[in-house]
């Protein structure tokens, strides 16, 4: 098996994630699906009378795969923000880079 | 045409000449110290809708958005079978916040893959070439030099490999030649009958995390949860790792790609696992 670390570390950090995942602050997060079912999920698989649950673990390794989807979406969209978000200079800003200017027609070009 | 199109810009003109502009990219950029505006990449949908629900049909779970159901790009009514995975795809479609970025929407993507599947693959053609990339896996290519970088896949590819060979009782071992390792037929035969024992959405989730990876034992360590998604993405970048370590990281480019690459890891990876599983729940009495 993976190592994994521990359930509840992986549990808060998949919580504090859908916090961020809610796109509109219209519904307080903690009523959306996917936290109720991750909620739920981890509950129901707290008991159990084994030492080894491979249920438990099959679960708990599925939390930490979707944990690391929503940390590297995040991320990946902050860097594509920062880095790759702004798109291209318009024309005048170009020539405006070397010091030149467009002409201004008003006939229009040709 | 200039002054036709800085006018349209700054909303001068009257609306009976100015063209229909539904799809207009929400944040397009500052204005230019010229009065030139940036360019914004062509046309990005802004989030129509408010509320993302879950509904059951007939073939599975459905995506509302608003009271519209969601659709695949070729026009089918978008069903998954399990709930899990319809919540995280409703949860994809919540957290755009004023533009719909659909890169970022990797389930949604795998599954109008599932669903339409557009390159037209029966499940045999897609288990071939899966396990063609057993031939070029990147675990199996070695170098011979430099001898630091030529240790470090020694110490932490062989180890993956072994597992791999024992788990499935194969032969693949790893080559320093240019051709790349030589695969027995039997281990292909094996991993064919093993991919085999997938469903069909769950087969396109397999084949998308080997193509991600470039390699097939990476990709079976994480659908055997052996390893986890940021461990087989370091394995699968180990020379960049390396490099890095060396000459340092260029945020815009390692940082991205590394982020890209385990969100893409991980998005097939957990298609794969929905997809595949049935879980049921024994409730056993409590004795006292």
């Amino acid at each position: 098996m993976a190592a994994l670390g521990s359930p509840l570390r992986t549990l808060r950090g998949l919580l504090r994630e859908l916090r961020h995942a809610s796109g509109r602050a219209g519904r307080p997060y903690r009523r959306t699906p996917a936290y109720q079912h991750v909620v739920a999920a981890f509950r129901a698989h707290r008991v159990t009378s084994e030492k080894l649950c491979r249920a438990q673990q099959e679960l708990h390794f599925q939390a930490a795969t979707y944990l690391c989807l929503l940390r590297s979406v995040r991320e990946h969209t902050a860097l594509h923000q920062e880095y790759h978000g702004k798109g291209e200079r318009s024309p005048e800003e170009v020539a405006g880079l070397v010091g030149f200017r467009l002409p201004q027609q008003p006939g229009g070009k040709g | 045409m200039w002054r036709g199109c800085r006018r349209l810009l700054q909303g001068r003109s009257s609306p009976a000449r100015l063209p229909r502009l539904p799809l207009v990219a929400g944040g397009s950029g500052p204005v230019g110290p010229g009065g030139g505006r940036t360019y914004a990449p062509p046309a990005e949908r802004k989030r129509f809708y408010q509320n993302v629900s879950i509904s059951q049909g007939e073939g599975g779970f459905e995506i509302n958005l608003d009271h519209r159901k969601l659709k695949t790009p070729q026009a089918k009514l978008f069903t998954v079978p399990s709930e899990a995975l319809a919540i995280a795809v409703a949860t994809e479609w919540d957290s755009q916040k004023d533009t719909i970025k659909f890169y970022t929407m990797h389930l949604t993507t795998l599954c109008n893959t599932a669903l339409d599947n557009p390159t037209q693959r029966n499940k045999m053609q897609l288990i071939r070439a899966a396990v063609k990339f057993l031939e070029t896996d990147t675990v199996c290519y070695r170098v011979e030099e430099p001898a630091a970088l030529a240790e470090l896949q020694k110490k932490e590819w062989d180890p993956v490999v072994a597992w791999a060979e024992k788990r499935y009782n194969v032969a693949i071992g790893s080559s320093t030649s240019i051709l790349g390792p030589n695969i027995p037929a039997s281990t292909k035969e094996t991993f064919v009958s093993h991919l085999a024992s997938y469903n069909m959405w769950a087969l396109q989730g397999i084949e998308y995390v080997i193509t991600q990876l470039k390699s097939l034992i990476l990709s079976m360590g994480l659908i055997d949860r052996h390893i986890t998604v940021e461990k087989a993405v370091l394995l699968s970048r180990l020379e960049e790792e390396y490099q890095i370590q060396r000459w340092g990281s260029v945020e815009w480019a390692h940082d991205y790609d590394l982020c890209e690459l385990r969100a893409r890891a991980a998005a097939g990876t957990l298609f794969v696992h929905l997809c595949s599983e049935s879980s049921t729940v024994k409730h056993k009495l409590l004795q006292d």
